[in-house]
C-alpha cells in the first residue's frame, strides 16, 4: 500500500533521513520507533508531502506521490499530530468537519458522519459546539483522531498521537484505539519513541537510529532476534513486559488448566498475557475465564498465567 | 458682546449646523482613510509574514512615514494632489498604515506553528490556510492595529482643516486663532468623544470570542464603508471663483463676516491653513485668498492685493509688547527695543519675508543683514545679567523680528536672550506672556484690539480703522488689564488683505474688492 524506496532528507547539514526503505501492507500498522531526533517525524511527513524528499521515491497504492497534487494528496490521508493542532477558532464540530467541507460533502452527510464518530470515540455530543480549549487533553486528542478519520481515508499517519497525554488517559485511549473497527481496515504508519506503545499497537515495527532503519520486523522478531547491539539495548530492561505483550493466551493455551462449565462471562483467547494480567488487576478478581473458538473454557489466575507462560517459554527455548 | 460670555452650549447650538457637518466630515475622513489603509496594509502585512526578509524594510518605511510631522506631510501632498479631501485622505492613510501592517504581520507570525501545519496536513491550499486559519486567528491582533489606527486618525483628521478638507479642526484651529475658547471646545470635545467612543467600540469587538468575532468581522467593513460615506465635501454655494480663507479669517468681523456684510460678497469658500493657502492660489486651486499684506509669498507667488475700498480691514501695526515686570527687571530693555521703531516699511517687510519664506534664508541672516544695513548691528556682548525671553508666533515675519530683537539686546545690553519661537497662534503667545513664560513678543494693533481685547462692537467700529486711535486704545487697555506695555510701532502695517494671482486679476480687470463682487454677481 505504501512503499518508500531509498528516501533521504537533509536539513542544512543534518542527515535527518538517510536512504530509508520500507513497505507497509494494506490494513497493516507499522510503527516507526526510535529515540527523539532519529528522523521519524521527517519520514512520516514525507509520506503526505508536508516535507519533500531530497532523494528516493514514495508510492501510495502503486502511484508515485511526487507527481500528485500535494493538497489533493493530503485530503486523502488522515494525519494525527502530537501537538494535536486543533483550530482554536473552530468549534469541535467545525474542527472535525474541515476535510469534508474541503471535499464539499453535503451538509447532512457531514453531520451524520460527525455524530457517528463522536459516539465511536466516546466524545459527548454536548461538546460539539464548544471550542477546543474547553476540552480536556484526552478529549482534544480524540477530536484530533476524529478529524483525521472523518473522510475515511485508506491511509492514516500518526505522529506520537498519545504523547501529550498523562499515563492513565494514554492507557485507556490506547485500548479504545485498538478496539476501533474503523482502524482495522486502515493502513497506518505511527510514530512513537515508547517501546511499550509500539509493542502494544504494531503489526510490524521499524526501528530507526540516526536517520537509518536499524531493523524492520514483527515485535516478536525484534524481541527474539535483534540484529545488533543497538536493537538489543533499545529493548533492554523491558524484556518481560514486552514478552507478556506479544504472547497471546492462545499461545499458552495448552499449558492452562481446564475449567468447569462457564458460570460467568468469559474472555476470548485472543488477548495477550499482559492484557489478561491487566484485567485480573483491574477487576480485582482472583480468577478469570477464557474461551477459545471451539468453546473450550480455561480458568486463569496470576499463578496459572505465569506458570503457563514459563512452560511455553521453556518450550520455545528448547523445542 | 464678547463671545466669551456665551456659554459653550449656546455656541454649540448656535453653530449646530456647522458642528454637525464638521463631525460627519471628521468621521468620514477617518473611515475612508482607514478603509484604504486596511486595503493597503493588510495585504502588505500578509506579504511580509510570507516573505519575512521584506519585513524589516516594509515596517521601516511605514515607521519613517509615520514620523513625518503631520503638517509637513500635508504640505508635501499639495503639489501632487492639490488641496481638499484627496491629500488629507492620503496623509491619514499613511499614518494609519504602520499599526495595520505591523499587527497583521505579528498576528500571523504569532500563530501556533502546529495549527498552521495541521491546516496544511488537512489538505488546505495556501489561500484556504490564509482565509480560514491565519486571518481569523490573527484577527484580534489585527483589530487591535485597526483600533490604534482609528484613534490616530481621529486625532490627525483635525489637521485636515489646514488643507480645506473640513472636519472638527475648523473649529479647533479657528478657535485658537480667534482666542475663542467656546469654539475650540466645540471642536475638541466632539473630537475627543469620537476617539473615546470608537476606541471603546473596537475594544469590545477585539475582545469577542472567536465565534462572535467571525460575525462581527463581516459587519465591520460594511460599517466602515457607511461611516466613510459620511464625508460630504464641504460645499457652500457654487461660484465662478473659489476663495480659500483661514479659519481665523472665517470667524472675524474684520474678515469673512465683514466681507459679507459690507461688500455683500458671495463666493464659494473653503477653509484652509495659512501654511498652504498661497501655494494653492499659485497652483490655481484657489482664486482669492485672505493673506497678509506684508507676506513674502505675495512676491514669491506673484499675487496682488485687492484694494479694500470700503475699509473693512483695520490696521495691524506691529510693535513689541512687553510685561511691565520685565521692563522693571531689565531697565535698558525698552530703549533697546525701541531702536527698531519706525525702521521697517511695508515693502521692506515684504522683502524680508520673501527672503525667508521663499529664498529660504535663515531668519537670523535676514535679521542681521537688515540691522547692518540700518547701522544698528553690534556684536554680542555676551552679557550675563539675566535672560530676556522673547516669543514669536509661528510664521516667518515673527521669527525675523524675534531675531532682530535678540541681536539688539545682545549687542546693546549685558542681558542674555532666550527665544521661544513658533508659539502656535495669538492665544498661545499671549497666554505665554501673561503667564510669565516669555517677556515679550511682537504683536499687531488690530489683533490686540479685536482678538485680545474684544471690545464692544460700537467701540471697535469707532476706532478700528484709525491707526493712532487703535494704538492709543490698546496701549491704555493692556496696561490697565494685563500690566503689559505696547512699545513704539515698528513701522509696517501687516493687515488682512484679499489677494488674487496678478495675471488673473488683470485679465478679469479686478482691482478692488468691489470689482470682485461685481464680477461674481455677473458670472
Ligand atoms: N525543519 C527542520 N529544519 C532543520 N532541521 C530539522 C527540521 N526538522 C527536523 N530537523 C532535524 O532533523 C532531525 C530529525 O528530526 P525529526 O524527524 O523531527 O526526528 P524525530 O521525529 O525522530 O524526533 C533532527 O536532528 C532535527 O533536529
Ligand atoms: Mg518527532
Amino acid at each position: 500500500m505504501i512503499e518508500l524506496k531509498a528516501v533521504s532528507k537533509k536539513f542544512n547539514h543534518t542527515h535527518a533521513v538517510n536512504e530509508v526503505s520500507f513497505k507497509v501492507n494494506e490494513a497493516e500498522t507499522l510503527v516507526l520507533l526510535g529515540t527523539s531526533g532519529c528522523g521519524k517525524t521527517t519520514t512520516l511527513k514525507m509520506i503526505n508531502r508536508l516535507i519533500t524528499p531530497d532523494a528516493g521515491e514514495i508510492y501510495i497504492g502503486g502511484e508515485a506521490i511526487a507527481n500528485q497534487d500535494g493538497d489533493a494528496l493530503r485530503k486523502k490521508i488522515g494525519y494525527v499530530m502530537q501537538h494535536i493542532g486543533l483550530f482554536p477558532h473552530y468549534t469541535i464540530a467545525e474542527n472535525i468537519a474541515v476535510v469534508p467541507k474541503l471535499l464539499k460533502w453535503p451538509k447532512a452527510k457531514i453531520e451524520e458522519r460527525i455524530h457517528g464518530l463522536m459516539e465511536k470515540l466516546h466524545l459527548p455530543a454536548h461538546t460539539l459546539n464548544m471550542l477546543p480549549n474547553q476540552l480536556s487533553g484526552g478529549q482534544q486528542q480524540r477530536v484530533g483522531l476524529a478529524r483525521a478519520l472523518v473522510a475515511d481515508p485508506a491511509v492514516l499517519l500518526m505522529d506520537e498521537p498519545f504523547g501529550a497525554l498523562d499515563n492513565v488517559t494514554r492507557t485507556s485511549i490506547q485500548q479504545e484505539f485498538k478496539a476501533l473497527d474503523e482502524l482495522k481496515r486502515k493502513t497506518i504508519v505511527m510514530v512513537t519513541h515508547d517501546v511499550q506503545e509500539a509493542f502494544e499497537l504494531a503489526d510490524r515495527i521499524c526501528l530507526m537510529d540516526k536517520g537509518k532503519v536499524v531493523q524492520l520486523g514483527t515485535p516478536k522478531e525484534l524481541l527474539y532476534q535483534p540484529v545488533n547491539d543497538f536493537a538489543k539495548k533499545f529493548l533492554a530492561g523491558q524484556q518481560l513486559t514486552l514478552e507478556f505483550k506479544i504472547t497471546k493466551l492462545s499461545d499458552i493455551w495448552s499449558f492452562l488448566p481446564n475449567a468447569a462449565a462457564a458460570e460467568e462471562k468469559s474472555e476470548v483467547a485472543d488477548v495477550s498475557v499482559w492484557e489478561a494480567m491487566e484485567l485480573l488487576r483491574s477487576t480485582g478478581k482472583d480468577r478469570l475465564l477464557a474461551v477459545d473458538e471451539h468453546g473450550k473454557i480455561k480458568a486463569l489466575s496470576f499463578e496459572q498465567l505465569t506458570k503457563g507462560f514459563n512452560q511455553y517459554q521453556n518450550l520455545q527455548a528448547h523445542g | 458682546m464678547g463671545e466669551q460670555q456665551q456659554t459653550l452650549w449656546q455656541f454649540m447650538s448656535g453653530q449646530s449646523d456647522k458642528l454637525f457637518t464638521q463631525t460627519l466630515q471628521h468621521v468620514g475622513l477617518t473611515f475612508i482613510s482607514l478603509l484604504l489603509a486596511i486595503a493597503v496594509g493588510l495585504p502588505l502585512g500578509i506579504l511580509i509574514a510570507r516573505k519575512r526578509k521584506l519585513s524589516g524594510l516594509v515596517l521601516g518605511i511605514a515607521g519613517v512615514l509615520q514620523t513625518i510631522p503631520s503638517i509637513a506631510l500635508l504640505g508635501f501632498m499639495i503639489p501632487v494632489l492639490g488641496i481638499g479631501a484627496k491629500p488629507a485622505i492620503v496623509a491619514l492613510l499613511i499614518y494609519a498604515l504602520l499599526p495595520i501592517i505591523r499587527n497583521t504581520y505579528t498576528g500571523i507570525t504569532g500563530i501556533d506553528e502546529y495549527v498552521k501545519e495541521a491546516a496544511k496536513a488537512m489538505g488546505m491550499s495556501a489561500s484556504q490556510i490564509l482565509f480560514k486559519v491565519e486571518l481569523p486567528l490573527a484577527m484580534p491582533v489585527i483589530l487591535a492595529g485597526i483600533r490604534t489606527a482609528t484613534v490616530i486618525n481621529v486625532g490627525v483628521a483635525t489637521l485636515a482643516s489646514f488643507i480645506a478638507a473640513g472636519g472638527l479642526g475648523e473649529f479647533i484651529f479657528g478657535g485658537i486663532s480667534l482666542n475663542n475658547t467656546n469654539m475650540i471646545l466645540a471642536g475638541a470635545i466632539p473630537a475627543a468623544l469620537l476617539a473615546i467612543i470608537l476606541d471603546l467600540l473596537l475594544s469590545v469587538i477585539q475582545k469577542m470570542d472567536f465565534k462572535r468575532l467571525r460575525r462581527a468581522v463581516y459587519i465591520l467593513p460594511v460599517l466602515i464603508l457607511i461611516l466613510g460615506g459620511f464625508y460630504i465635501l464641504p460645499s457652500a454655494y457654487g461660484s465662478s471663483l473659489t476663495a480659500g480663507f483661514t479659519p481665523e479669517f472665517m470667524g472675524r468681523q474684520d474678515g469673512d463676516l465683514g466681507l459679507k456684510s459690507a461688500y455683500g460678497l458671495k463666493i464659494h469658500t473653503i477653509v484652509i491653513s495659512d501654511a498652504v493657502m498661497y501655494k494653492a492660489a499659485f497652483s490655481k486651486e484657489l482664486d482669492v485668498i485672505s493673506g497678509y499684506s506684508t507676506d513674502g509669498r505675495l512676491k514669491a507667488f506673484d499675487l496682488r492685493i485687492l484694494k479694500d475700498d470700503k475699509g473693512i480691514f483695520p490696521p495691524y501695526y506691529a510693535a513689541p509688547i512687553v510685561r511691565e515686570s520685565a521692563l522693571q527687571q531689565f531697565p535698558q530693555l525698552e530703549a533697546t527695543l525701541n531702536l527698531l521703531a519706525n525702521k521697517i516699511t511695508d515693502s521692506a517687510m515684504t522683502d524680508l519675508n520673501y527672503r525667508t519664506d521663499y529664498l529660504h534664508q535663515s531668519p537670523e541672516r535676514v535679521a542681521k543683514d537688515f540691522l547692518i544695513s540700518q547701522g544698528l548691528y553690534k556684536a554680542s556682548r555676551n552679557g550675563n545679567r539675566g535672560t530676556v525671553r522673547i516669543g514669536s508666533k509661528i510664521f516667518g515675519e515673527q521669527y525675523i523680528l524675534a531675531e532682530m530683537y535678540s541681536m539688539l539686546i545682545k549687542g546693546n545690553t549685558d542681558y542674555n536672550v532666550s527665544t521661544k519661537t513658533g508659539l502656535g497662534g495669538t492665544k498661545i503667545c499671549f497666554d505665554a506672556l501673561t503667564n510669565d513664560q516669555i517677556d515679550l513678543y511682537p504683536e499687531y494693533t488690530g489683533t490686540g484690539l479685536l482678538v485680545l481685547l474684544q471690545p464692544d462692537q460700537q467701540v471697535a467700529k469707532a476706532m478700528a480703522h484709525d491707526k493712532d486711535k487703535t494704538y492709543q486704545y490698546v496701549y491704555g487697555e493692556f496696561k490697565k488689564k494685563f500690566n503689559i506695555k505696547w512699545l513704539k510701532p515698528i513701522g509696517f502695517n501687516n493687515s488682512y488683505a484679499l489677494m488674487m494671482r496678478d495675471k488673473q486679476s488683470k485679465a478679469l480687470n479686478i482691482n478692488t474688492i468691489t470689482d470682485l463682487k461685481k464680477y461674481l454677481d455677473q458670472n
